[in-house]
């Protein structure tokens, strides 16, 4: 179990984590999310003993990373935002040096580099220098590096930054499947979180604004429904139309193009009004041409939380749903 | 123990991985053997004038006291000048590269990693003297040196360069920049060394003090053949200090962050 508490860190005036709190549960992969300077790799490196926190503690595995960080740091395997590797070892040297200092028993150590090798898929590159490694094949160098010891507990920053589409899909599978009892992963991109993550923490500017499960979180911030309607009216207005139909509260056209206008269709939330959309449309003798439900994205989830003002991209957030989302919280 | 084995190992690898260690013993080899050849000449020279206008005949100069002494008090001088490139890179090329990171969060303790790093630099350090050792089994061959002195002298010659190891571990840990590190580690030393030319000028107070504190000083007794504790103490303790401050320069830096 990983389990921070209250954790504050300050440098000099600055504070770059503020009391910040959450937990990790055994199976879990969490998500830890937030824009460049939030305060991810702060809160990672204070978990993985590599900086102290200024109050607050963290407990990984059972063991109190200030009390007891030797026990911590043998349960952990940690990668940091860019592979610690050393330009002048070959891979297989790498992983031989680490598997020694992070305590594999000497009977172990061949066996249990040759196991994180095929399962990172690196051993055709045993005998190549880390420094001549591609991107791709560093990281995948760098996961091996951490679970070389099978660690209880494990924390990645950042895993895919900077990997191509297709080395991203691979780590992202590859994390699955080597996730750990208990696993954190840090990023800025959104669609990793829904994808790879059990559930995710929101962090921004050192605060914790949000911690729920990527569904939740999506479901959680509509305050209203919102349906795209398209109608091929032949020039007429159709906002007074829709209007009409009951339960509806707002009508707004979001685009027009040979004839063919795109409305959104605001409701009462709870209230499905698809049906008499497409029925007071079709009773007009219009063309229906699309009608779906809006959902906001986890993107604009992540900026409704992490920005003060509405997000004008994608218009469908009212800043008055943000705010209850976030009162909700 | 064996974390700090497996450190050092991982040290010692990475000078030969790199150029450092080959152009470090490459260049020390050179200087080396030309103060040898010139010395030898010198001493050549001398001991057949010796031979020729001697008291009483031809008689021998003394091997140890006209040859290998002020040799390798020249060596002292060049490990001087040589160090700051061995042990510029120990922490500053970690930081620089973030390995640093791994280091830090496996399950070592400061005291392991420095350790390692200085019982690294001291191995290398090590094989860079043992180069010089072939010269002094040369004169072994063809004259009569007293074994003793040579081996006092080379002891003090370790004690020396660790004393320089562990400053230069210390200024390392300082910074991220490489030449940072080599240049004041540099400076440093030089300073260490001449800092008892301050000697002649001052109070009997003060004369005591600087001669005491240079490190160069402190190396002339165990070239003559002497084993005196006070100095074995200076090195022991400089060495001690240096990696005490490493290990809190370290550690503060961890809070700092």
């Amino acid at each position: 179990m990983i389990e921070v508490q209250h954790l504050t860190k300050r440098y000099g005036r600055v504070t770059a984590v503020e009391d910040v709190s959450f937990r990790v549960e055994r199976g879990e992969i969490l998500g830890f999310l937030g824009p460049n300077g939030a305060g991810k790799t702060t809160t990672m490196r204070i978990l993985t003993g590599f900086i102290p926190a200024t109050e607050g503690n963290a407990i990984v595995a059972g063991f109190d990373v200030f009390e007891q960080p030797i026990e911590a740091k043998r349960r952990t395997g940690y990668l940091p935002e860019s592979p610690p590797l050393y330009p002048d070892m070959t891979v297989l040297e790498y992983l031989q040096f680490v598997a020694r200092i992070k305590g594999v028993p000497p009977v172990e150590r061949a066996h249990r580099v040759r196991t994180v090798m095929d399962r990172t898929r690196i051993a055709d590159m045993a005998d190549r220098l880390c420094s001549k490694l591609s991107k791709g094949y560093r990281q995948r160098v760098g996961l091996a590096q951490a679970i070389i010891h099978n660690p209880d507990v494990l924390i990645l920053d950042e895993p895919t930054a900077g990997l191509d589409p297709k080395q991203i899909i691979e780590t992202r599978q590859l994390i699955k499947q080597l996730a750990g009892d208990h696993t954190i992963l840090s990023t800025h991109i959104l669609p990793e979180v829904s994808q790879t993550c059990q559930r995710v923490v929101i962090i921004n500017k050192g605060h914790v604004v949000a911690v729920d499960t990527p569904d939740a979180l999506t479901a959680r911030l509509r305050g209203s429904e919102t349906m795209y309607v398209q109608v091929d009216a032949g020039g007429a207005d159709a906002t007074a139309a829709l209007s009409r139909v009951g339960g509806v509260t707002r009508v707004a056209e979001s685009d027009r193009r040979d004839g063919v206008v795109g409305y959104e269709v605001e409701s009462e939330r709870g209230h499905d009004v698809r049906r008499d959309l497409a029925r007071a449309i079709v009773a007009s003798g219009w063309g229906l041409l699309e009608l779906r439900p809006l959902r906001m994205s986890l993107e604009e989830i992540f900026l409704s939380l992490t920005t003060e003002e509405a997000p004008t991209a994608g218009g469908s957030v009212e800043p008055a749903g943000v705010q209850t989302a976030e009162s909700a919280l | 123990m064996s974390n700090i084995l497996a450190i050092a190992r991982k040290e010692l690898k990475s000078y030969f991985a790199s150029p450092i260690a080959y152009i470090v013993i490459g260049v020390f080899a050179l200087l080396y053997g030309f103060f040898f050849t010139v010395m030898l000449s010198f001493f050549v020279r001398e001991s057949m004038q010796m031979g020729q206008f001697g008291m009483g005949g031809p008689q021998s100069m003394n091997l140890n006291q006209m040859l290998i002494r002020p040799l390798l008090q020249d060596v002292a001088i060049i490990v001087l000048f040589m160090m700051p490139a061995i042990t510029m890179r120990t922490y500053a090329e970690e930081k620089r590269s973030g390995t640093i990171e791994l280091l830090l969060t496996s399950p070592l303790t400061d005291f392991q990693i420095i350790m390692g790093k200085f019982l690294g630099a001291l191995a290398f350090y090590c094989v860079m003297l043992a180069v010089s050792m072939i010269h002094i089994a040369i004169l072994f061959i063809y004259g009569r040196p007293e074994l003793k002195v040579v081996l006092s002298a080379y002891l003090g010659l370790v004690l020396l360069g660790a004393s320089f190891i562990s400053l230069g571990l210390l200024i390392s840990s300082l910074t991220k920049n490489q030449i940072v590190a080599a240049v004041v580690t540099f400076g440093v030393f030089l300073f260490l060394w001449v800092i008892n030319w301050i000697a002649s000028f001052s109070g009997p107070t003060m004369d005591t003090l600087a001669n005491y504190l240079s490190i160069i000083q402190q190396y002339d007794d165990f070239g003559k053949g002497v084993l005196d504790t006070s100095h074995i103490i200076y090195y022991l303790s400089f060495i001690t200090f240096g990696l005490f401050l490493t290990a809190k320069a370290v550690d503060s830096e961890r809070w700092r962050g």
